[in-house]
């Protein structure tokens, strides 16, 4: 593994070039790099409104007389 | 360690390729091409029983094969098949080793373990029970257990992807985010992890009432959790197989997306909302109220409908602003008729993105709106809707993707070229048919899974308009040229692997044999300056109009049922 | 390249090109009027469920049917007791293996309370020529509404597959005109 110290700003090769973050990182774009945040959402969204929702649905079917 | 393993560079894409990755792809794409034999065959059969002519099977065989057919082609071919897609996506695409092979083959083997497990429950009898195994009928319990072993290996598929993410970002190996089709699977393998998860939650219990330990499932409950699974699945589908276009487009083409904004943020619609849509299957189902289902079954507000009408135009736009970079200007579709419609991996892509589209999106929408779900269900209009989807779509582009994989990863050149390039065509035709004529049989009412639409044998006969003989009839000459595009496909893939002439290390073709200028070519762009398109426009604009007009039509169909409350 | 990583680290920040814009604005609003419609025909339309259903027992559903045939039935056909029910009553109908039971009755234009639940398996209730399809479960007691608006003998296919004899599984409905 290779860490290159670009932080020290007197770097050749312009900034964009590696890792470093020339300007700060739009928030949708962080939302959309984070695999792990994406695979909350996946699963609680359908959980909730699909499962959870569903469910209690059919828990509340009354009792025929 | 790990980091040393072996690895060799691609020739065409100079990514790193390591053995063990490329192994395991390897092996779950032979695996998803056997069964897709094994369940075509069965598919062949059911569909030659349901032609009055020949009416194939005898009833206990015919819903036995039925079963059996659903589970190898909708579970295991396409699972299997994503699952080399996911480690391509994460290893070959990211240049990085896949985190843990190892337990990559435990859940290989655990997926073939049960796979072949719950083919036997099939295949000994007891166990016709459809592949939604609906509760209380009662399948053999190694039939549940069975599945619960394969969405388990799946399950470690799809953390071994998120694992090999992890180790690409420690260890750098690409800069920034990753590519787009890698999102995309990931996209695939977050709907894979909700519905592997939900459909433990109730396979599980179902296998344990099997065997005796739980006394009731309510049906109900079943219905709606195992569509949990069942239809998410399906979305898992669409997600790969849509990667999968970018992916071709990118290696044919060159093509980068139109944007990748827009792109990404049309998956990210799918991991929030596409799950949603496992309402579908409850639309006329008692209790459940209409809020929840108008809420599920639009995916909220049609947002995941969204993102598939994005992809509908960027995944062609990146084809066209790539050749118009070429210079295929000409014109409004010059970059089209110019396309190397003689490479079945081009062809197959797009005969299935246009299938998808028009046949299996339009009917999908149309067969998901809360009220007209009644005039549909259970009819075969949804075996015919998702033909188009799962063959026609995911099917045709794991075909096609095939025809580039062969070369790239098992480094073999084609054999029988020739056939490999009617394929596409013939299976895009028969997949079409199958799709079109089950859905006009069922706007006549015709029933799913039903071994004799005569009656024959019924107390109280009812006779079907003889129009729907007639689809049943074409369905099956569609049938037959499908499993003939699929025999060719297969003969090709296998005869490829086996008798091909091995492209030397370092020589390896651009892989798409078709002598188009090697991706690379194309230059730098970006979303400011990508090219018009407006043959896409064009493309989507029939679409467009096609959707609206057949989805009116439907609402005037339901207008003429009986009133009800 | 699709395949590679976006060659602009900060990709969020890039312009969508007008034919995007244009196409998603489309979809976005098309999506909407989807949306709305299904509301609108809960409103406007007369094709809807009410979702009305309760919790039951096949034993408590069969008798209730029983008790109905008692009472309103006006002959038989082959084996099966034919049922005229008044206007207005509640109608029950049994899926089980593998028959619709008992033969309804109805009349043109009158409206019915009818229930309907299976006595073992799923099934599905398809009443044809008209196409209305619908899910029947054991334990669920399933009403709706219903205006019949033609007359005739329809059919009532099953089209969930429940067992062997699933495709034997017919039953009959006759709207008549008022007497
Ligand atoms: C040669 C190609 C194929 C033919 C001719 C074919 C034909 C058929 C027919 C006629 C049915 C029966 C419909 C019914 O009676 O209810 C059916 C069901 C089905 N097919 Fe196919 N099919 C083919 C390939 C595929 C593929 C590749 C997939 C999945 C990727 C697939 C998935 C299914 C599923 C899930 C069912 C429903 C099974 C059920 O109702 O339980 N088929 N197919
Ligand atoms: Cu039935």
């Amino acid at each position: 593994m290779v860490h290159s110290d670009d932080k020290t700003g007197n770097h050749p090769e312009p900034p964009t070039e590696d890792n470093s973050e020339p300007e700060r990182i739009p928030v949708m774009q962080q939302i959309l790099d984070n695999p792990f945040l994406l695979l909350f959402l996946g699963i609680t969204i359908p959980a909730v409104f699909y499962v959870i929702w569903g469910i209690m649905e059919i828990v509340h079917i009354p009792i025929a007389k | 360690m790990a980091t040393n393993e072996q690895y060799r560079i691609c020739p065409a894409t100079g990514l790193r390729i390591y053995r063990s990755a490329e192994n395991l792809i390897k092996a779950n794409a032979v695996v998803a091409v056997v069964f897709l034999a094994v369940g075509g065959l069965f598919g062949f059969m059911v569909a030659m029983t349901r032609w009055k002519a020949i009416h194939l099977l005898p009833a206990k065989w015919f819903y036995l094969v039925l079963t059996a057919h659903g589970l190898d082609v909708l579970v295991v071919w396409i699972i299997f098949f994503e699952m080399a897609v996911l480690y391509f996506a994460s290893a070959v695409l990211l240049n990085c080793r896949l985190a843990t092979p190892k337990l990559a083959w435990t859940g290989f083997a655990l997926m073939l373990i049960g796979a072949v497990v719950t083919n036997i429950a099939v295949l000994q009898g007891g166990s016709s029970v459809m592949f939604t195994s609906y509760v209380p009928m009662r399948a053999a319990p190694h039939f549940y257990l069975g599945i619960i072993l394969f969405a388990v290996g799946a399950l470690i598929g799809c953390f071994i992807f998120l694992g090999t993410l992890i180790i690409a970002k420690q260890e750098r190996t690409y800069k920034g985010s990753i590519p787009l089709v890698t999102f995309g699977a990931l996209t695939a393998a977050i709907i894979a992890i909700f519905t592997i998860a939900t459909g433990a939650i109730i396979l599980i219990p179902t296998f344990l009432w099997s065997l005796g330990y739980i006394s009731h499932i309510d049906p109900l409950v079943y219905r709606t959790i195992w569509w949990a699974f069942g239809h998410s699945s399906q979305q898992i589908n669409v997600a790969a197989h849509i990667s999968i276009w970018y992916l071709i487009a990118a290696v044919i083409f060159g093509a980068k997306p139109l944007s990748e904004k827009v792109s990404r943020f049309a998956f990210l619609l799918y991991i929030l909302f596409l799950q949603l849509a496992s309402a579908h299957h409850l639309l006329v189902d008692p209790g459940i109220s209409s809020e929840w289902k108008i809420f599920n079954t639009s995916y909220a507000m049609y947002l995941a409908v969204l993102g598939s009408m994005i992809h509908g135009l960027t995944v062609p736009g990146s084809i066209e602003a790539a050749q118009r970079r070429k210079g295929y200007n000409n014109g409004l579709f010059e970059w089209l008729r110019k396309a190397p419609w003689g490479n079945p991996a081009f062809s197959g892509m797009f005969l299935s993105l246009i299938l998808f589209g028009f046949l299996g999106g339009i009917s999908g929408v149309v067969m998901g709106v809360e009220q007209i779900n009644l005039i549909m269900h259970n009819t075969l209009y949804v075996p015919g809707h998702f033909h188009a989807t799962v063959v026609a779509g995911t099917t045709l582009a794991f075909m096609a993707v095939t025809y580039l994989l062969i070369p790239l990863i098992f480094q073999r050149e084609l054999i029988l070229p020739g056939w490999a390039r009617v394929q596409p065509y013939l299976f895009g035709l028969g997949a079409g048919g199958i799709s079109v004529f089950m859905m006009g049989a069922g706007t006549l009412g015709v029933p799913r899974r039903h071994w004799d639409i005569s009656m024959a044998d019924a107390q109280l006969p009812y006779d079907f308009p003889g129009a729907a003989n007639l689809m049943m009839g074409l369905n099956g000459m569609s049938a037959v040229l499908a499993t003939l595009g699929g025999f060719i496909f297969i003969v090709v893939v296998v005869g490829s692997l086996l008798f091909g002439k091995r492209i030397a290390v370092g020589t390896t073709e651009a892989a798409s044999g078709s002598g188009q200028p090697a991706a690379s070519a194309v230059g730098r762009y970006g979303s400011a300056e990508a090219p018009a398109v407006p043959g896409t426009l064009a493309m989507v604009g029939v679409f467009f109009i096609t959707f609206i007009l057949y989805y009116f039509v439907n609402w005037k169909y339901l207008a003429e049922i009986w009133p009800l409350r | 390249m699709s395949i590679s990583p976006p060659q602009e680290q900060l990709w969020w920040n890039e312009p969508i090109p007008k034919s995007e814009l244009i196409w998603i604005t489309t979809a976005f609003l098309w999506g909407l009027v989807m949306f709305f419609a299904m509301i609108y025909w809960h409103i406007a339309g007369e094709q809807n469920l009410s979702n009305e259903a309760y919790r039951t027992t096949p034993e408590a559903f069969a008798a209730k049917t029983e008790a109905m045939i008692a009472k309103y039935k006006v002959r038989e056909e082959g084996g099966y007791p034919v049922v005229h029910p008044l206007p207005g009553e509640d109608v029950y109908l049994i899926g089980r293996l593998w028959q619709w039971w008992p033969i309804l009755e109805l009349e043109k234009d009158q409206t019915y309370r009818l229930h309907i639940s299976s006595m073992d398996y799923m099934h599905g209730f398809s009443l044809q020529p008209v196409n209305i399809n619908l899910q029947i479960l054991p334990g669920y007691d399933m009403v709706l509404t219903v205006t019949p608006d033609k007359t005739g003998e329809l059919g009532i296919v099953c089209n969930e597959f429940c067992g062997i004899g699933h495709h034997t599984m017919l039953g009959r409905l006759y709207v008549v005109d008022h007497p």
